[in-house]
Formats: structure tokens, sequence, C-alpha cells
């Protein structure tokens, strides 16, 4: 357990004269799940884009799974087929059913045949409970349906470490229980996970680290029980006491 | 007091009355303007001039606020109203529509049909006051294959009629080879059109040069394959080039030139083609050039490596400011100059060349208006998957940003279409060049008018037949709910 699959080091990024991120540290073991908390504009979401590079950081390293994220394109794309995302706006492709948004990646990237490709994503619907919409569209689906889908297609490529942009900030109250049960059973099968998300009951219930962001800074890091029982600082408390 | 409102109102209590009475006036003024138009007569002609003039629109009028009657209970009547007569301006317009349409007709038919000429072969027959349809008729060969030699026309029929049936196999194939269609129809089909048009239609060494390149490029795109993946760049970017200068100077010089007769078929140079099957020529090429051209310099444009930027807006920037015809003209008198002596392309090939260029500069910047389109979202869900620059633009970017330009396409598509007659500048005559050829022959002087009806309503049918086709793609690339 020693060796950390992600290592962030001394990270900062800028967008124009704005740093978004400032010297950030993180260390994530293997089967480990961490949720990440802040305010909205804290860079929460950023520090998750730049581990699969959708966002550069411009100082410091990242290094995922032994591999450091450099400017290498064929580096970052074996780095991103191993690191899953799922987005807040789902981004399924649209001209795709269900199934195909599934089997894309793993038949274009991962060479694999398409019978072993459909087996696997059928597999995957099947987890999530939409194998029997398979056939269709995503604009035939209900917004948690979609992003359980979306949840599936990243499960398809087999990855080690699972990244959630606030999956369930686009849905309806409603639907963010099944999406957020999805999530709870891919965390007992053991996938490691960084999640940015407001939901603390999912944190609560299966965060093994809380880590809260402001300002592009970590002013927190903590096991979820000393996260939510004692809050060091104050900017936390504060903040634990306008979401709690 | 009630009604006296009700008498002046019409309503649903006092539906007979008003119903009857309205209809009755409505029908004696389409009578009136129906008579007056197809027979002559002027029922109303016992009244003052203007009067007899302006009646049947009054009576209309009138009829029309009788018949305004809301929810009736009668559907004929409601759909009437509600479509056609919904307040008195839009009655006024309605009447007055349907006058001008009555009156339209009588002399579109006589010009058309009742008074034209069909029968014949010259131009004695034309006394009517109708349509010299005889003149279509005498010139009709001209018109769909210019100056190509009558005996040898059937070429034409048959490579046509061929590639008709060769184009319309997607309608039967099978799921098996569905997933080839593709590929047929972007490679396979257009180099089939081209060997046709190459050996059937010209049956001579028309593209000369171009047959070395042609055959240059599919030897080493063959061998290509065999080659391992990281010297394929070098070696497409050096072999092509050495296959042509091996073809051209050293090997089979003699036998390829033999290869660009077939056993029977008399050359026809591109000059003596001409009329509609030229324009159908021109177009299909063009067509299939210009949009993978076109979505080339699109993704250039985009392109984070600023020297293909660059070329791309230079050249999208460069085809969209200049007029086609001075492009044409370029093409036909310029350029021939910058060439070697000994080097000789084709006049056509030059043609389709450069509205091909010219058009996927138009195509470019419509395609670049659908991948901007596209949410940000659908890049970073792609490249999340682990998707390299071109996986993710053939499988989720282009064909979604594809399927919302098919409006635009079709449009520079019909553009292209019409801007065919412009070959004339370069001394090609397509069907509108023979047609101004035709009006300016002494035996045949006065029918201009004919030539270009029959000239438009080609064109409309073409055009129409294209824009219906789009829709039908639209309709068919259709996901979303």
């Amino acid at each position: 357990m020693s060796d950390p699959i992600i290592q962030i080091k001394n990270v900062d990024k800028w967008f124009g004269d704005f740093q978004v991120l400032k010297d950030i540290n993180l260390e994530v073991e293997k089967n480990k799940k961490i949720v990440v908390c802040g305010p909205s504009g804290s860079g929460k979401s950023t520090l998750i884009r730049c581990i699969n590079r959708l966002e550069e950081h411009q100082k410091g390293s990242i290094i995922v799974d032994g591999n450091e994220l450099t400017e290498d394109t064929k580096n970052i794309e074996q780095i991103r087929a191993e690191v899953g995302m799922v987005f807040q706006q789902f981004n399924l492709f649209p001209h795709l059913s269900i199934l195909d948004n599934c089997t894309l990646a793993p038949i274009w990237v991962k060479k694999m045949p398409k019978k072993d490709a459909e087996e696997l994503a059928i597999n995957q619907l099947k987890q999530v409970q939409i194998d029997d919409q398979a056939h269709k569209y995503p604009g035939q689906l209900s917004g948690g349906q979609q992003q359980r889908c979306a949840i599936a297609r990243a499960l398809c490529m087999e990855p080690k470490i699972m990244l959630f942009d606030e999956p369930t900030s686009a849905l309806d109250p409603e639907m963010i229980k099944e999406v957020l049960d999805a999530m709870v059973n891919l965390a007992k099968a053991g996938m490691t996970m960084i999640v940015v998300t407001h939901e603390m009951g999912f944190a609560k219930e299966v965060a093994d680290e809380v880590i809260f962001m402001d300002e592009g800074m970590i002013i927190e890091k903590a096991n979820t029980k000393e996260f939510f029982a004692n809050p060091k600082s104050d900017r936390t408390k504060l903040f634990l006491s306008q979401i709690l | 007091m009630m009604s006296k409102i009700n008498f002046l109102k019409p309503n649903k209590s006092n539906l007979n009355t008003f119903l009857y009475l309205g209809s009755f006036l409505f029908f004696i003024s389409v009578l009136d303007v129906l008579l007056n138009s197809f027979f002559s007569l002027n029922i109303t002609g016992f009244l003052p001039g203007f009067l007899s003039f302006l009646l049947p629109l009054i009576l209309g009028f009138i009829g029309l606020y009788f018949i305004r009657i809301e929810l009736s209970g009668i559907k004929q009547l409601d759909l009437l109203n509600k479509h056609i007569n919904t307040n008195n301006f839009n009655a006024i317009l309605s009447l007055l529509i349907i006058f001008i349409i009555l009156k339209s007709i009588p002399p579109i038919l006589s010009w058309f049909f009742i008074n034209a000429s069909f029968a014949g072969d010259s131009k004695d027959v034309c006394t009517g006051t109708g349509a010299c349809w005889t003149y279509i008729k005498v010139w009709m060969r001209r018109f769909m294959y210019g100056m190509y030699p009558n005996g040898e026309q059937w070429r034409i029929n048959l490579s046509f009629i061929a590639l008709a049936l060769l184009g319309s196999v997607g309608y039967f194939a099978t799921d098996k080879f569905k997933k080839y269609l593709t590929l047929y129809y972007v490679v396979i089909y257009p180099f089939i059109a081209f060997l046709f048009i190459f050996f059937f239609i010209s049956g001579g060494p028309v593209f000369f040069d171009f047959s070395y390149g042609i055959i240059a490029a599919i030897l080493s795109i063959i061998i290509g394959f065999f080659i391992p993946s990281r010297f394929r760049f070098y070696y497409f970017l050096i072999v092509p080039l050495a296959l042509y200068i091996l073809l051209k100077y050293f090997i089979f010089y003699e036998e390829l030139v033999e290869l660009g007769k077939l056993d029977g078929l008399n050359w026809v140079e591109t000059g003596a083609w001409g009329g509609l099957s030229l324009t159908f020529i021109i177009s299909f090429f063009c067509l299939i050039f210009c949009f993978p051209i076109g979505m080339a310099f699109a993704l250039g444009r985009r392109s984070g490596f600023p020297l293909i930027r660059y070329i791309s807006i230079g050249f999208i920037e460069f085809w969209r400011g200049v007029p086609l015809i001075t492009v044409l003209f370029m093409s036909a008198v310029m350029f021939p100059m910058f060439l070697p002596a000994d080097f000789f392309i084709d006049k056509l090939v030059r043609c389709i060349i450069a509205i091909s260029l010219f058009e996927a500069a138009y195509v470019a910047e419509v395609i670049r208006g659908g991948l901007q389109a596209l949410p940000r979202g659908q890049y970073e869900a792609a490249k999340s998957l682990g998707m390299g620059y071109w996986k993710m633009h053939i499988f989720v970017i282009l064909p979604q940003a594809l399927k919302l330009v098919i409006p635009g396409i079709a449009n520079t598509f019909l553009a292209l279409v019409k801007d065919t007659p412009l070959i004339f500048v370069v001394g090609l005559l397509e069907i509108v060049g023979m047609l101004n050829l035709a009006k300016t022959n002494p035996e045949w002087l006065g029918f201009a008018m004919e030539g270009y009806v029959f000239a438009a309503i080609i064109f409309w049918i073409i055009c129409y037949a294209m824009s219906k086709y789009s829709y039908n793609l639209e309709e068919k690339y259709k996901t979303e709910r």
C-alpha cells in the first residue's frame, strides 16, 4: 500500500492571470475513495480534470500509475484509457445507441473484438440496471439513466481509477439516488475513486478521506469520520455548517 | 336590440341564413372571375367599368364575411375559416390570390400546351402564339449530349444507366453488406464512375497525365498496407511521386498509352462533350471531391498546429474571396502558362479541379459551423475514453457535426449544380451553354424563351430531387426523440 497510484506534487495552474490551483499536493493509494468538496470556483473540478489532462497543469508533476503526465500524446492517451471519467453533463454520444456508446472505446482504443466488447458492455449495463435500454438512444433516456450509462461507459474501459466530476449536480432530486447507488456499488467493489460532489451523505457512506478545497488550495484533508466530527479549520466549519 | 346585433354579426344561431347567403356571394364572385378568365365572358358587363372590375372582390369579401362563423360545428367551414378567412385582411388576400391563380391559368396553359407547336421538325410549324416545343425537340440531342457524335451517344446513356444502377445498390444491400456501404460510396463508386467516364465516354487518352497519377496512387496505397506504420508517413511522402515518375518516364510507356483506349471505341475529346450529361459529370465529380477537401480544411482551421491552421485559413479565405468565373478563367487561360510545355491537363479536368477547390472552401466553412456547434463535453468525453485526435473525430465529432450541417451542405451543393453553367467561360457548353448556342443559330432565332423555360424546369427537377434527398438524410440520421 506504500505505492500511491496517483501522486500530485506541487501543482500550480493558471487560467490567464487567475491562479486556479495553488501548490497542490495529494497522494491517492490504490482502492481508496476520496471525496473532494468545497465551494464553487474552488478548483476542485480543475484538479480532477488535471489528473487525466483534460486541463494542463503548468508547474509541478502528476504521476498516474507510474506514468508522469507530459506533452507526449501517446502517453496521455494511455493514461486516459486507464482513468475513467464521469461528467456533470453526462456527455453521452447522442448519435450512438447506449450499447454503441459503451462499446465504441473498447473496440477502437483497446482493440477488443466486437463480440467481447458487447458482452462486457451488457454486463456493465446490468450492473447499473439499464441493460434493457441498451438499444435506445441517449435522448430517449432520463437524466439518471443517462448518468448511469455514462458510468457504465467509463467502466467498459476497465479503468484503474474513476473520476467523478459532480455526477449528480445536473439531476432531478429523485434521480440522484439511483446514480449514487450505482456509485456506492462501484465503491464496494473496490474501485479507486475520486469524487467531486456536494452529496455529504455519499461522502460519509463510502469515502476513506475527504478533501476540502477553497480558492485553489487544499484547506483540509482528513479521514471521513474526523472530517465531519471535528473539522480543524474555520473555513471548513463554515462550509459544513452551511451544507449540512 | 339583441336580434338586430345578431342579424349583423354572423354567429351560430343564424348560421343557416348567413352560410347560404355568404356561400352564394362567394360562389358568384369566383364564378365571375372564372368565366372571365377561361371563356372571356363578362357577366357583370352591364355595370359601369370600374364597378364591373371590382365587383368580384366586393361580393367575395362580403360573402367571406358572412361565412366567418366561429365554431360553426361544420368541419369544412371551420377549416376554411381557420386557414384562409381569419379576418377581413386575410379574406381579401385569399380572394386576391384565388383570382390571380384563376387569371393566370389560361395564359399559362395556352402558352405551354394549347397554342404550342409540338409536331414537325422545322421552324415553319411554329406559327401559333404558344411555345415552340419543336425547337426543343429538334435540339434535344444537343441539349443532352452537346457536340458528342450522334452515333456514339449510346456510350453516355449506357454509362449513366450503369452508374445509376450501381448507385442504387445502397437500397438493396442486405445487413451483411451495410457496413461496407460507406467505403463503397466514398471510394469504390467514384472510382468506377471515373473508369466509366475515362474509358467509355471518352474512349481515348483524355486525362493523360492524370491516369498515371491515379495508377501510382492506387499502387502506393495497396503497397502502403504492408509497410510498418512508423515508416508509413515517409513512405507516402516519397513513394507515390517516385512511382509516378517511374511510370511516366521509364516503364510501360507505350503500353499505358494503349491502356487509355478501348478497342473499337472512338476517342471523343472533352471539348465535344456538353449538354445535360456534362452538367451531370461536372456536378458529380465536384460534389465528390469538394466534400473531403472541405472537411480536411475545416479540421485544419481548428488544428492546434499553427502552420496547418494558417494554411487552412489562407486556402479558405483565398477561394472564398475570388469569383468562380475568375477561377475558371484562370484555370483555362493562365494556369497552362505555368506548366512545362509537355505537361498536359485536360480542360475539363482543370475545370473540375477549380470548381472543387472553390466549393471546398465553402463546404469547409459550413462544416466548421457544425464543429463549433458541438458542446465541448463531447470532445472531453471522447478524450477521457482514451481516443486520439483521429478516432475522436471519426467516431464522435464528425458524425454529429456532419449531421448538423446537412442543410448547409445541401445548400452549397445546390449552388454548385447551378454554378456549372459558368464553365462556358472556358468553352465547355453544358445545357445552358448549348441553349445559348442554339438560340443564336440563324435558323432558329427567337426561341430563347422556350429554351430557358426548358432549362429552368430541368434545373428545378435536379435541385428539388437533391433537396428532397437531403431532407430524407436528415430524417434518417435523427436520433433525438
